[in-house]
């Protein structure tokens, strides 16, 4: 354990210093360079994954396929499907939550740095420790689902590493939400009303609280099965009087919300990429972030649509088949406000937008294929068939990847300070479209003609060749589509466009500073007066109705605008905005929002400006601390040992954070 | 809610309420799902025997009573190092945080023993899904309040290092947030896996 006697400022806890280098990427706790890794990392598991995705489709690609062997095709399909949720769609939506959600809020960092830090490194140890599993014996073969009594089985350890490894990622998960949402609530610039904050945000604090809520249900599922599988309890044995369906509901009570963990930060990437590329406001924002929060809320209540063929009864089956037919009327309110804010805009037709476009086609067509999962005997036809593989790939791939790809085209320019080709960014859109369509359009057909899902081969004369055949070429048609993605970039790092600070004209406060950001983000916190604030920095309206461009370093005709448009069209409380409307607001002596109104529009105060920010220091112990997970868990697994060793980190980690000296922490 | 006036010296947030404690307040929220989940397995199968004993061959609910009293006193203990702490007392803080590490130290010294009865009794993690439920679901428990120990020491540890004081005394209040919760819960566990009879 740490012996306490360290000083205060240097000696055993002193906090490192490099801005460069290897150990600066290691130690960091800014939440841009974290933003990077992850998203870094996310697209490395997004390789990986894609990879599985391509054998498996060479298997599938004709009957009798003889390119994998079973217990291969088990452990391919398996980590696939938990690569491409846990490691990717989720760590990449919380990439993109990490580099902008301070800076659309207007803040210098998160809440809690060295916790975000944290989450990040217990994030990538959780993906190292699962793929571990492939050296150590064979990986997870259970299906991501990993359904006990079958994920029981010992034949290897494969499901125990899915127990621990998932549990892993749970608690970066959960620490990565509470250090959302407390930023969201808590560390708004001035002015910066719930209701005026972006949409994006809005969807990261309600995926966050579904986060929050969701990961302790299958944290429960996954210990419960790690006791069973290592210790002889008898949670999931039925020789043993237990219930099989307990983890089921244990599952789906968990998976149903994490559905809607993977879609709604892809719906506020897109919310903010249609009205950028529109020149309009979000049409109807109030409806768009009820309906988010009422789809977290629903979500709850569906989970048992998963379990239509478990026997459950015909009462619940009819609940759940109702709820399940509600839910689709929050996600139709948003299409339609998506289609409302395109409507009459001037559109340009950029790559971020043609991806977001493509989220909402794509997601329509597997949001109403999942609605005819809510016919009970309609699903059970579809079960365990390649029909729910494809719905799933539809919102999954069409909905959650187009959506990430649009966030990734928007905001490259702010992370990076230069723009991706915008030819070649089309060329890979239209590639990945048609590839995608040719993947998963046939899915549904050898769905209905019953071909089951998790098979390693399919047999011949069964009408299944040639929809297998296709949806093959597909997935390498997709496989070239990012290869084409990375040229871009490649491009891009070597010659790509400087993109100046606002190269989109957008409307949010991240593109009011440089691309890339500072380290502390902003030189003065913004005030913030308006929903869109930046746009009405740049534009006013004219008596007539049209946007008109502010001069300039028209600071004077700026506020002129602010009062003139203060007197007519909102009260100059602007109670209408929201609850926390009147509740004192973030930044050091931030005066109340009526007081703000006076002030000159960027709100400097004297103390903010250049060198006097504080920002956290960069830390070793969230490393030490989050590697001490994956040693635990091989402890477990092999050895009392390593089990203590990991603790030991753990606690040596745990220590050190609090004893380190204080730099401006939360 | 706790009580609400914030340390002067932190910075303003946007709704007022201290970042740690919100934070806190957050996990809780998660922990009550997690507990939720463990109990919802436990009311499962507490009649999930096999040819093990039941809960009637085992509880002994004077002797657990005893040891959950103890338990809840230390909630005393710890509203009363938060009081001195406020008060700039940080020798009665630290006397009131070990009192309380001491007490949760008997709580979990009081579980090891009853495990051990339960054990000789003949009632194993692997004797049936009863077994497994109720020792993952108290041992679980037990984790928390283990943690809870050791975090009470670090507060021990930073007060030993010139940290906390009235007005630095956030720590012991989101550990005190933390400590209560664990009580809690353990009045829920208390009522419905022994008050509650099976059958």
């Amino acid at each position: 354990m740490a012996t306490a006697v360290a000083p205060q400022q240097g000696g055993l806890f002193a906090r490192p210093t490099a801005k460069t280098g290897w150990w600066s990427w290691m130690t960091t706790v800014d939440h841009k360079k974290i933003g990077i890794l992850y998203g870094v990392t996310a697209f490395f598991f997004f390789i990986v994954g894609g990879v599985e995705a391509l054998l498996i489709r060479a298997q599938l690609a004709t009957p009798n396929g003889e390119v994998l062997s079973p217990a291969v095709y088990n452990q391919l399909f398996t980590m696939h499907g938990l690569t491409m949720i846990f490691f990717v769609v989720i760590p990449m939506g919380t990439a993109l939550m990490n580099f902008l959600l301070p800076l659309m809020i207007g803040a210098r960092d998160v809440a809690f740095p060295r916790l975000n830090a944290f989450s990040y490194w217990v994030f990538l140890s959780a993906g190292l420790f699962m793929y571990s599993a492939f050296l150590l014996g064979g990986a997870p073969d259970g299906g991501w689902f990993g359904y006990a009594p079958l994920s029981l089985d010992p034949v290897t350890d494969g499901m125990t590493y899915y127990s621990l490894g998932l549990q892993i990622a749970g608690i970066a998960s959960l620490a990565g939400a509470i250090n959302f949402i407390v930023t969201i609530i808590n560390m708004r610039a001035p002015g910066m009303t719930l209701m005026r904050m972006p949409v994006f945000v809005w969807m990261t604090l309600i995926t966050s609280f579904l986060l929050l809520f969701a990961v302790p249900v299958i944290g429960v599922a996954l210990w419960e099965l790690m006791f069973d599988r290592l210790f002889g309890a008898n949670f999931f044995d039925p020789a043993a009087g237990a219930d099989p369906l307990l983890w089921q509901h244990l599952f789906w009570l968990f998976g149903h919300p994490e559905v809607y963990i993977m879609i709604l930060p892809a719906m506020g990437i897109v919310s903010e990429v249609l009205p950028a590329f529109s020149r309009k406001p979000l049409f109807g924002y109030p409806a768009i972030v009820f309906s988010g929060a009422a789809i977290a809320f629903m979500g709850w209540g569906v989970w048992a649509h998963h379990m239509f063929a478990a026997g459950l009864g015909p009462v619940a089956n009819s609940a759940f088949a109702l709820s399940t037919m509600f839910i689709a009327v929050p996600t139709g309110v948003k299409i339609f406000n998506w289609i409302g804010t395109i409507w009459g805009g001037s559109v340009r037709l950029t790559t971020p937008f043609l991806f977001s476009a493509g989220f909402v086609s794509m997601f329509i067509i597997g949001g109403l294929s999942g609605v005819t999962h809510s016919i009970v005997p309609h699903d059970a036809q579809q079960t365990d068939t390649y029909y729910v593989v494809g719905h799933l790939h539809y919102v999954l791939f069409g909905g959650s990847i187009f959506g990430l790809f649009s966030g990734i085209y928007y905001w490259w320019p702010k992370v990076f300070g230069r723009l991706l080709s915008e030819k070649i960014g089309k060329f890979h859109f239209l590639l990945m479209l048609v590839g995608f369509n040719l993947t998963f359009m046939p899915f549904h057909i050898l769905g209905l003609l019953g071909m089951p899902r998790r098979q390693y081969y399919f047999p011949a004369n069964r009408g299944f060749e040639v929809w297998n055949l296709l949806a093959s070429i597909g997935a390498f048609t997709i496989a070239v589509s990012i290869l084409v993605f990375l040229y871009n970039v490649a491009v891009s790092r070597k010659k790509g466009e400087a993109a100046g600070a606002d190269p989109w004209d957008a409307r949010t406060l991240e593109w009011m500073t440089t691309s890339p950001p500072p380290e502390h983000n902003f030189d003065a916190i913004p005030v913030v007066r308006h929903r869109d604030d930046f746009w009405y920095r740049k534009y006013i309206t004219t008596p007539e109705g049209e946007s008109a461009r502010v001069f300039a370093g028209g600071a004077a005709s700026d506020e002129e605008q602010h009062s003139s448009e203060a007197a007519s069209d909102e009260p100059p409380s602007s109670s209408a905005e929201g609850a926390s409307d009147r509740e004192p607001n973030t930044a050091g002596a931030a005066p109340p929002e009526s007081s703000s109104e006076e002030r000159p529009h960027a709100g400097a105060s004297a103390e903010e400006q250049g060198h006097g920010i504080h920002l956290p220091s960069p830390s070793y112990f969230p490393l030490l601390t989050a590697a001490g997970m994956p040693v635990i868990g091989y402890g477990f697994i092999y050895s009392p040992i390593l089990l203590a060793a990991g603790a030991v980190m753990l606690l040596v980690g745990a220590f050190g954070w609090v004893l380190e000296p204080p730099a401006e922490e939360a | 809610m706790s009580a609400a006036h914030p340390p002067a010296e932190h910075p303003h947030t946007s709704t007022g309420l201290d970042n740690a404690k919100l934070a806190m307040w957050a996990f809780l929220g998660s922990e009550c799902l997690f507990f939720g989940s463990f109990i919802s397995t436990y009311l499962l199968y507490r009649n999930v025997t096999g040819d093990g004993p039941t809960s009637a061959d085992l509880y002994d609910i004077p002797y657990t009573s005893i040891s959950s009293f103890v338990l809840l006193m230390s909630s005393l203990t710890m509203v009363l190092a938060l009081s001195s702490v406020q008060n700039g007392d940080r020798r009665a803080m630290r006397i009131w945080l070990m009192a309380t590490a001491f007490l949760g130290l008997t709580f979990i010294g009081g579980q090891v023993f009853e495990f051990t009865t339960f054990v000789e009794e003949g009632l194993t993690l692997s004797t049936s899904a009863f077994g497994s439920s109720f020792f993952v679901l108290t041992g679980f428990h037990g984790a928390h309040v283990t943690i809870g120990i050791l975090m009470l020491l670090g507060l021990t540890v930073m007060s030993s290092f010139g940290r906390l004081g009235p007005d630095d005394s956030r720590p012991v209040e989101v550990v005190g947030l933390y400590w209560h919760f664990v009580d809690i819960v353990w009045i829920v566990i208390f009522t419905v896996i022994y008050l509650i009879p099976s059958g």
